[in-house]
C-alpha cells in the first residue's frame, strides 16, 4: 500500500535527462538474486511471471485436451478409462477456464496498464506480488491432486450432489473446493489492485474519457470479481463443510438444495465468462487502430458497451440452468436478458469493421489474429443467442452445440486477441521483432485448426451428442464429425507450438525492434523497448487519447507532454492523480521489494494444505505464519529504505502554511 | 447415416412447438455470420484509393468520418432482431407449458446412476407397475412426466419428443411430450453424473393406443417361472435378489431395474446392450467391464449358476 501526501504546491517540472534515469533506475530496480526474486514488486516482472505461468497451465490444458480427443477419435475407444477421463475433462477446464484465461490477461493487464497510464507501478505493488504468488500455490494445490491421482473430477461447475462425499469420497473434490477459495483471495486481491490503479494512477490529464479500451475491459472485469467471486468462495467453502465436518448445505435427505450450488456456482461463473473475454476485447479496441492507422470507431460506444456487456451479464446466469425446472416467469425474464446481451457486443463487432473499412490495414500478425478474433466472436456470439432462447435451450444444452459455442467465444475471444497481444507488444517487452512470416503461418494453422476441431462440434450437437461422456455407440451418426474434430485438435496444436518456436527463435535473433515499432499512439510507445524499471524518466501529461499521434491527427484540445515533467525522484514516488479527470493530487510513496507478499502467500498455502488435512496444528502454523507476515507488511516505516537521500529529505516542497 | 438422437426433425407435439424456433434462430445466425464476416471481408480486402506517390507512410494516419453511422445502422438492425426472437421465444414458451389436451396417463421416472426406473400411476394401487430404461406410452397422447432424482441429477431427454428437464433430487419436475406416430424413439442423460454418464441411454418406445394396452397389462402382471427354472430362480434370488426385483418370486431388492419383465426390452444395461442371450450373459458375468464403475457388482459365479440365471431370466417375457 502506497502512502501519499497531499499536493499543496507544485513539485519541480524537469526536462528528461540522463542524469535522472540513472537515478532512477536505482531507486526502482529491482535487487538482484534472491532478494529480488521473491521479493520484486515490478509490475512489469509480475506481468511476465503471471503470463508465463499462465501458458504453461495452457500447455498442460492443451495437452489434456488432445488425449480426450484421441479418446474420442472413433466410437468405443478405451485409451482411457471413464474416471481418467472425467478427471481429464474436469482438469482441462479447470486449467483453461481459471489457470489460464484469466491469470493471462491479469499478466498483459499488470505489464501493461502503468505503461499506458503514464505511471511507474500499480497502486498496490506488494498487493500484486501476493496475487501473483497466491496464483501459482493455488494452481499447483489443484495440480497435485492430479499427480497423486485424485484429481477433481465433477466438471469444472462441480455439481452437487455427485461432488457430495457420498457419491465422491476421495479427496478429489476436497482439492478443488479448497483450490478455488485459494484463487479466489488471489483473484481479489489482484481486482482490488486494478480498481485502485485505474483510479488513482493515470497520468495527469488522463481524463476518464481518454483511457485506453484494454483498461476498461480490465477495469470492468475487476469490479466484477469483487461482486462475484464472494459467491463462489462461499459455495466452495459450503461445500467443503458438507465434505469435511457434516454440514448438510448440498444433501437433499437432510433438507439441503441442490439448486443452490447452481445459483451460487452460476452467478459467480456466468459474470466470469465475461471478465475472461471484456480485457481481450480490449486488447482488439486498441490493437486494431494500430494496424488500421487511425483511431477507434466510437471510443465512447465501446468503452460503455463494455460495461454494459458486466452489468447486463449479472443477470443471465440461469440461462445454465434452463433445464431445472425454474418457473415460467424467471425463464421469460433470463431469456429476454440473455438475447438481449448481444447489443452491447454488436456494438463492439460493427465498431472493429468500421474501424478497419475506414482504415487503411496494415497486414501484420497481430492484425491477422484481431480480425480472425473478429470472426470468430460472431460464429461464438450468434451460437450464444441460439442457446439465449429457452425452448431452444431445452435442445442445444449440454450437446456438443454448446462445446462448439464455448470454445468459439473462449478461444476465439481469449487466445485469439492474447496470441496477437504477444505479436504487438512482444517488441516492446523484449526489444525484438518476433518473425512476422512465422507469424502469419502461425495464424493460419491456428485458425484453421481451430475452425476444424470446433466447427463440426456444432453438427455433433444438433445431431444430440451430449457434452462429458467418455464414448459414444457406433450407430448414432457422431463418428465422422468427431475424427474431424479430433484431427483439427491436433492442428490447432501446431500452430500453438509454432507460437512458442517464434518466441524461442526470436528471443535469440529477433530483428531489433526500436520504442515504437507499430507506430502507436499510446504512452507505452513512447519509451524505450524494453521499458527501464521506472518506465518514465519524467511523469508525462496526457491530452488527448492518442498522445503520440496528436500532432499528425492534429484534433486534440492541446498538446501532451512527454519529454517535461515532474521528476518525483525522492524515492519510489508516483503520482496519485482524481478519478474522472485525472488531475495531479498527491504524491504516492511506493514500497520496496518485500518478502512479506511471498511469506504471506506461503502461510495461506499451508493454512489451505491444513484445512485439506483437517489438520487444526497445520491451520494455526499456516495462520501464525501468515500473521507474521502481515506484521512485516504493515510495519511502519520501510517505505524510503534503499534510497538514503529519501530519508533525509521531504518527498516535495513543503507547503508554506506547514 | 441416421441420428437418432438429432433435434432438428421432430415427431411429437412438444417438440414441433419448439423446431419453428430452433430452425429459425439457426437461420438467423447463419444469416448473420455470412452478412458480418462477409462485411468484415470487404473491409479488409476492399479497394482504396492509391496514396499519393513519395506520400510518407507515417502521414497515413487519419481520421476519415463515417464509421459511426455504420455501428448505429449494425447495432440498429441486429436489435430489431434480437428483440424480434425474444417475443417469438415467449410466444413458444407459453405455448409449450401445457399440452393440447390433459393428459390421462403419468408416468414417474427415477434418475439413477446410470439407468432409468419408471413408475405407471394409475388410480387403482393394483395397476401401478414399476419398470426400466424402456418408457411405453400411447401414440397420438399426452403423456405427463413426473421427474425425480434417485441419487445424483440426471437430465430426460428424447429430442425427437421434446427437450431436456433434469431430475433433481429433492424436488419434482413436471413435463409431458406426445409422440405423433408409433415408433422407439431414444433419449439421453445429458446432465453430467459420473463415471458411466455416457452408458445413460433409454428408450420410449410409443404403441398403438390398443397394444399399448395389451403391453402395460403384461407389465402389470407378475412373473409366473415355471418349475423347469427353479435352479435359476434360486440362484437368482441369493446373487441378484439383493439388488433387483422380479414381481411374483421372492426377489424383491430395490437397487436395481425391476426384472419382472425383463425380456419384453430391446436393450440391457440401460440402452448399452442389445437384449440377446449372448449379451444378457456377458452382462451378468462381467458389468464392471461392459460399464466400468457401474453400481452392479462383479459376482463370482459357477457357470451352471450363470447358465442357470440367464435360463431364469429368459423366461421373463
Amino acid at each position: 500500500m502506497a502512502r501519499h501526501t497531499q499536493l499543496t504546491q507544485t513539485p519541480a517540472i524537469v526536462t528528461a535527462n540522463a542524469e535522472l534515469a540513472e537515478r532512477l533506475h536505482k531507486v526502482w530496480e529491482t535487487e538482484p538474486g534472491i532478494k529480488g526474486f521473491l521479493g520484486t514488486v515490478d509490475h512489469k516482472e509480475i506481468g511476465i511471471r503471471y503470463i508465463v505461468t499462465s501458458f504453461i497451465f495452457l500447455l498442460i490444458g492443451g495437452v489434456e485436451a488432445l488425449i480426450l480427443r484421441v479418446q474420442l477419435a472413433q466410437p468405443d475407444l478405451h485409451v482411457l478409462s471413464p474416471e481418467q477421463y472425467n478427471q481429464l475433462f474436469t482438469m482441462h477446464g479447470v486449467s483453461m477456464i481459471f489457470l489460464y484465461a484469466m491469470p493471462v490477461l491479469t499478466g498483459f493487464s499488470n505489464y501493461l496498464w502503468p505503461l499506458l497510464l503514464g505511471a511507474r507501478d500499480t497502486a498496490l505493488p506488494r498487493v500484486n506480488a501476493l496475487s501473483y504468488w497466491l496464483y501459482l500455490f493455488s494452481g499447483l494445490f489443484i495440480y497435485a491432486s492430479f499427480f497423486m491421482g485424485h484429481a477433481p473430477n465433477d466438471g469444472w461447475f462441480n455439481y452437487v450432489p455427485y461432488a457430495n462425499r457420498q457419491y465422491n469420497p476421495g479427496p478429489n473434490i476436497d482439492f478443488y473446493s479448497l483450490g478455488m477459495i485459494f484463487l479466489g483471495i488471489s483473484t481479489t486481491v489482484s481486482s482490488a489492485n486494478f480498481v485502485v490503479t485505474a483510479m488513482r494512477t493515470r497520468a495527469a490529464g488522463m481524463s476518464i474519457n481518454r483511457i485506453p479500451i484494454l483498461v476498461w475491459g480490465t477495469l470492468t472485469s475487476s469490479v466484477a470479481n469483487l461482486i462475484v467471486i464472494p459467491a463462489v468462495s462461499l459455495a466452495f467453502f459450503l461445500l467443503y463443510l458438507d465434505r469435511n465436518y457434516g454440514t448438510k448445505f448440498f444433501q437433499p435427505q437432510s433438507g439441503g438444495q441442490p439448486l443452490l450450488w447452481q445459483h451460487l456456482f452460476w452467478i459467480f461463473a456466468h459474470p466470469w465468462v465475461y471478465a475472461i473475454v471484456l480485457p481481450a476485447m480490449g486488447m482488439v479496441s486498441d490493437g486494431l487502430p494500430i494496424f488500421c492507422r487511425r483511431p477507434l470507431v466510437g471510443y465512447t460506444l465501446v468503452a460503455l458497451s463494455t460495461m454494459a456487456t458486466m452489468a447486463i451479464g449479472f443477470g443471465v446466469w440461469t440461462h445454465h440452468m434452463f433445464a431445472t425446472g425454474m418457473s415460467d416467469l424467471a425463464l421469460s425474464f433470463f431469456s429476454g436478458v440473455s438475447i438481449i446481451i448481444a447489443v452491447p457486443s454488436a456494438v463492439a463487432v460493427f465498431a472493429w469493421i468500421a474501424t478497419i473499412w475506414t482504415g487503411r490495414p496494415v497486414f501484420t500478425a497481430a492484425f491477422h489474429f484481431f480480425a480472425g478474433m473478429i470472426a470468430l466472436f460472431v460464429i461464438g456470439g450468434v451460437s450464444g443467442f441460439m442457446t439465449g432462447s429457452v425452448p431452444v435451450d431445452w435442445q442445444l444444452t449440454d450437446t456438443y452445440f454448446v462445446v462448439a459455442h464455448l470454445h468459439y467465444v473462449l478461444i476465439g475471444i481469449n487466445v485469439f486477441p492474447v496470441v496477437g497481444a504477444i505479436y504487438m507488444w512482444f517488441p516492446k517487452v523484449t526489444g525484438k521483432f518476433l518473425d512476422e512470416r512465422l507469424g502469419k503461418l502461425n495464424f493460419w494453422l491456428m485458425f484453421v485448426g481451430f475452425n476444424l476441431a470446433f466447427f463440426p462440434m456444432h453438427i455433433s450437437g444438433l445431431l444430440g451428442m451430449p457434452r462429458r461422456i467418455y464414448t459414444y455407440p457406433h450407430d448414432v451418426g457422431w463418428s465422422a464429425w468427431n475424427l474431424i474434430t479430433s484431427i483439427g485438435a491436433f492442428l490447432f496444436a501446431i500452430g500453438v507450438l509454432l507460437l512458442f518456436h517464434n518466441i524461442a527463435v526470436s528471443l535469440r535473433r529477433g530483428k531489433h525492434a526500436g520504442a515504437n515499432p507499430w507506430d502507436g499512439g499510446t504512452l507505452e510507445w513512447a519509451i524505450p523497448s524494453p521499458p527501464p524499471p521506472y518506465n518514465f524518466v519524467v511523469l508525462p501529461t496526457v491530452a488527448s487519447r492518442h498522445p503520440l499521434w496528436e500532432d499528425r491527427l492534429d484534433d486534440a484540445p492541446g498538446r501532451s507532454r512527454l519529454d517535461t515533467g515532474l521528476a518525483l525522484d525522492k524515492g519510489r514516488q508516483m503520482l496519485g492523480t482524481s478519478v474522472v479527470d485525472a488531475e495531479p493530487a498527491v504524491i504516492l510513496q511506493m514500497p520496496f521489494d518485500s518478502y512479506a507478499p511471498f511469506t504471506l502467500a506461503v502461510g495461506t498455502t499451508i493454512i489451505f494444505v491444513g484445512m485439506l488435512y483437517r489438520s487444526w496444528p497445520g491451520m494455526a502454523a499456516g495462520a501464525i505464519i501468515t500473521g507474521i507476515a502481515l506484521l512485516l507488511w504493515l510495519w511502519p516505516g520501510r517505505l524510503r529504505e534503499g534510497s538514503p537521500e529519501a530519508a533525509n529529505e521531504p518527498p516535495f516542497a513543503e507547503p508554506d502554511h506547514v | 447415416m441416421s441420428a437418432p438422437l438429432n433435434y432438428l426433425t421432430s415427431h411429437g407435439a412438444r417438440a414441433d412447438m419448439i423446431l419453428p424456433l430452433t430452425r429459425g434462430v439457426l437461420i438467423i445466425s447463419i444469416i448473420v455470420i455470412l452478412i458480418v464476416c462477409g462485411l468484415l471481408a470487404a473491409a479488409i480486402f476492399r479497394r482504396r484509393p492509391v496514396e499519393a506517390p513519395g506520400a510518407d507512410p507515417r502521414g497515413l494516419l487519419f481520421r476519415p468520418r463515417g464509421g459511426l453511422t455504420f455501428v448505429y445502422v449494425g447495432v440498429g438492425i441486429s436489435t430489431l432482431v434480437l428483440v424480434a426472437t425474444t417475443i417469438r421465444t415467449m410466444k413458444t414458451l407459453a405455448d409449450v407449458v401445457s399440452p393440447p389436451r390433459e393428459a390421462k396417463l403419468t408416468i414417474e421416472v427415477t434418475g439413477h446412476q446410470w439407468w432409468w426406473e419408471a413408475r405407471y400411476f394409475s388410480e387403482k394401487p393394483a395397476e401401478i407397475f414399476t419398470t426400466a430404461n424402456e418408457i411405453h406410452i400411447p401414440a397420438g397422447e399426452p403423456v405427463r412426466f413426473k421427474l425425480i432424482g434417485g441419487d445424483v441429477i440426471h437430465s430426460f431427454w428424447v429430442p425427437a419428443l421434446a427437450g431436456k428437464t433434469d431430475t433433481i433430487p429433492g424436488q419434482t419436475n413436471i413435463t409431458w411430450l406426445q409422440a405423433e406416430r408409433p415408433g422407439v424413439y431414444r433419449g439421453q442423460c445429458t446432465e453430467y453424473c459420473g463415471k458411466q454418464h455416457a452408458n445413460m441411454a433409454f428408450f420410449v418406445v410409443a404403441d398403438e393406443p390398443a397394444r399399448f394396452e395389451e403391453w402395460r397389462q403384461k407389465q402389470i402382471a407378475p412373473a409366473a417361472p415355471s418349475a423347469d427354472v427353479a435352479q435359476g430362480l434360486s440362484a437368482f434370488q441369493t446373487r441378484c435378489g439383493a439388488c433387483h426385483t422380479v414381481r411374483g418370486t421372492p426377489a424383491g431388492g430395490k437397487v436395481g431395474p425391476d426384472l419382472t419383465h425383463v425380456m419384453s426390452r430391446g436393450t440391457i444395461a440401460a440402452g448399452t446392450l442389445p437384449n440377446t442371450p449372448g449379451h444378457l450373459t456377458g452382462w451378468i458375468a462381467n458389468p464392471q467391464g461392459v460399464k466400468p464403475g457401474n453400481h452392479m457388482p462383479q459376482i463370482d459365479m459357477s457357470g451352471a449358476d450363470l447358465n442357470a440365471i440367464r435360463t431364469f431370466l429368459q423366461t421373463l417375457g
